[in-house]
């Protein structure tokens, strides 16, 4: 299977801490895909440098056939790496279209001018953004609320929303930042659900950090554990149940794993 | 359970503020052009108009709310603070000072302009010079711009604040600006040339035809102000404003989206520096000090950040306290009690009292952009639902 993205040996360093230490990463074309590992073994920091918000201090990033280690965090988002964030960042005070509409922002083209004459192309260009928000809204089940500021919409409601603008970059990878954190049983298998019809129907490879691990367990085709910003393990979620690196990184000796 | 549309509340509200603008404006100017000097007015009617607000102050708060319009892009819109904005009033200000006048004696470029030919100087025809004096800011504004928008917003403001006093320092000492002279330096350039509204040259003492140019010019930001809000890029004015992270990690360019704001920001305040020339008929070095900046500032907050209404009302209430209505109230109250205080002295405290009494009790300003007075009042948003109705109906 093809590659949608691949980091190489990837090392970021703040001073003299190595958050991330030579880690080699890849993301195959329609796949789901899992990042996991304790508080502070520099998951997050891992997407922040695919989304291009930190630079590697080491590594190379290809995104298809091309090294975008360099770009700038808003041309990576417009070529097709979408993301959602740890703690939801919506754009509270804009509505859900609008959310959407931001995202779309880098493949709508009218500039000042064609804005303040309201030119045909440019209303045709509004109204048919407008079109594809609500089906993307519709997509990720909160059609209901494209009026609606965001913040006024329900947790569970307002991380649906986050995916959906992430989609509205069009995006070939989607970078799920801990989407059930906060969430029941019940509204993890129904995210479980959404992200498997996402990959079922559109062309699109999903990247998660987890640590609900029923959610990990049931949608990833492979796993990577990270732990103090190296990688310890990767394989399938039955190779890293039983990995005993694994649990230690989590549990911190072996014997605690006999449950 | 039909839910209110936002976007549909606010451009129907908008409406309703266009008519308002409108009938407004339309009285403005008849009281002013026909009705001021006619010569049935009882003189007790006239000289309470005139005492209270002749029509001098009534085109320089124009003036200032066509600025505060400019600087609401950059600061209500896009969220970036600064103030340093008189320098972009000041250059559009010597715009006009140098195509309008005969500052440049030893030319004589004539172009459409309302003078005879054959006077020296440059005279290109004012409408023309105002759209000069709105691209010229609106490079200024990128220049300055693009080094420094990369700064966090505190920083940004210490260096806006900075440019906003070189600039008007640079006229100020302008007679001998590397061996030119570019601006006369304190003894100002006059006169500028009338300006031509088609059937007449508007000259000093044409203040009811210049009310009428000022309120078009605020229509024009207005309108300019209202379709870029509603397009592409307010949404991504709106967004960097919310959260600059999220907004570039979802495919917005900060730099350029920060530096159209300053452009457009700027070419308000170069329209605002024309037209302010055309008030006074010249333009003048000691005019353009850093309080301006602060004013303006205080008129945005004031009048309610990021709403067009809100900010013409702030700047014009402000800008009309300052200029006539303080000293006015100052004469009025000396005149019955026989004092003789100076009450335009107080002026900086009565600002310094209204804007800390704003923050305590309404920090979203006087008539507050519809998205923080949704919110401010959200309970209220739930009674007016259909439900809500319902319940009062069956009460």
């Amino acid at each position: 299977m093809a590659n949608v993205l691949e980091a190489k040996n990837i090392s970021v360093a703040f001073g003299g801490l190595l958050a991330v230490n030579d880690v080699s990463f890849n993301i195959p074309n329609k796949s789901i895909v899992s990042l996991i590992g304790p508080n502070g073994a520099g998951k997050t920091t891992f997407f922040n440098v695919l989304t291009g918000l930190y630079k590697p201090s080491a590594g190379n990033i290809i995104f298809g056939d091309r090294d975008i280690t360099d770009l700038p965090p808003h041309k990576i988002a417009s070529i097709g790496i979408a993301r959602t964030f740890q703690n939801i960042r919506l754009f509270g005070l804009m509505t859900a279209q609008e959310n959407l509409l931001v995202a779309m922002h880098s493949h709508l083209k009218a500039g000042i001018t064609s804005t303040i004459l309201r030119t045909k192309k440019q209303r045709k260009e509004e109204s048919d953004a407008e079109d594809k928000a609500q089906s993307i809204l519709d997509f990720a089940g909160v059609g209901k609320w494209t009026h609606e500021f965001a913040r006024n919409l329900s947790y569970g409601d307002q991380r649906r929303l986050e995916v959906a603008r992430a989609l509205a970059l069009d995006p070939k990878v989607l970078l799920l930042d801990e989407p059930t954190a906060g969430m029941n049983a019940q509204e993890s298998q129904v995210f479980i659900e959404f992200i498997n019809k996402l990959v079922a129907e559109r062309d699109i490879a999903v990247m998660l950090i987890e640590h609900d691990m029923k959610v990990v367990m049931s949608l990833s085709q492979r796993v990577t554990v990270l732990d103090q910003g190296e990688k310890i393990a990767e394989g399938s979620p039955d190779e890293i149940k039983n990995n005993p690196r694994v649990i230690e990184a989590y549990l911190g000796k072996p014997k605690a794993a006999r449950k | 359970m039909a839910k209110v549309s936002v976007a549909n509340n606010v451009s129907k509200s908008n409406r309703n503020w266009i008519r308002g603008y409108t009938i407004a404006g339309f009285f403005l100017f008849i009281t002013y052009q026909f009705l001021l000097p006619w010569d049935g007015l009882p003189s007790g009617i006239y000289q309470t108009v005139n005492q209270w607000m002749p029509p001098s102050a009534v085109n320089e708060s124009l003036v200032y709310v066509i600025m505060a319009l400019g600087l609401n892009i950059v600061v209500g819109y896009a969220g970036l603070l600064d103030l340093g904005y008189v320098a972009f009033w000041a250059i559009g200000g010597y715009c006009a000072g140098w195509f309008m006048s005969e500052f440049f004696y030893f030319l004589n470029i004539h172009f459409f302009g309302s003078v005879p030919a054959g006077t020296p100087g440059i005279h290109i025809n004012f409408w023309m010079v105002l759209i000069i004096g709105g691209f010229v800011c609106a490079l200024f504004g990128v220049l300055i711009g693009a080094p420094t928008l990369r700064l966090k917003s505190d920083y940004l403001a210490l260096v806006t604040l900075g440019f906003g006093e070189i600039i008007p320092q640079v006229f100020f000492n302008g007679e001998n600006f590397f061996g030119f002279n570019i601006s006369n330096g304190t003894k100002g350039i006059v006169v500028v040339d009338p300006s031509p509204a088609g059937f007449k040259n508007l000259g000093p003492f044409d203040a009811g035809w210049k009310l009428l140019l000022f309120l078009f010019l605020t229509a024009v930001m207005v309108f300019i102000s209202l379709r870029l809000r509603r397009g592409r890029l307010g949404r991504a004015w709106l967004a960097v404003r919310e959260d600059e992270l999220a907004a570039s990690m979802m495919g917005v360019p900060l730099m350029r989206t920060k530096l159209a704001a300053y452009a457009v920001g700027a070419f308000a305040g170069g329209l605002g520096g024309v037209a302010f020339a055309t008030h006074v008929n010249g333009v003048y070095a000691e005019r353009f000090n850093f309080a301006i900046s602060i004013f303006l500032l205080a008129m945005v907050v004031l009048g309610g950040m990021g709403n067009v209404w809100g900010v013409i009302l702030g700047a014009f209430v402000l800008s009309w306290v300052n200029g006539n209505g303080l000293s006015a109230f100052g004469r009025v109250y000396n005149d019955s009690f026989g004092t003789s205080i100076d009450f335009t002295s107080f002026t900086f405290l009565l600002f310094g009292l209204v804007l800390i009494f704003m923050m305590l009790f309404k920090r979203e300003g006087l008539i507050p952009e519809s998205r923080m007075k949704l919110l401010m009042h959200e309970g209220e948003l739930d009674d007016a639902d259909s439900d809500g109705k319902k319940q009062k109906a069956g009460k």
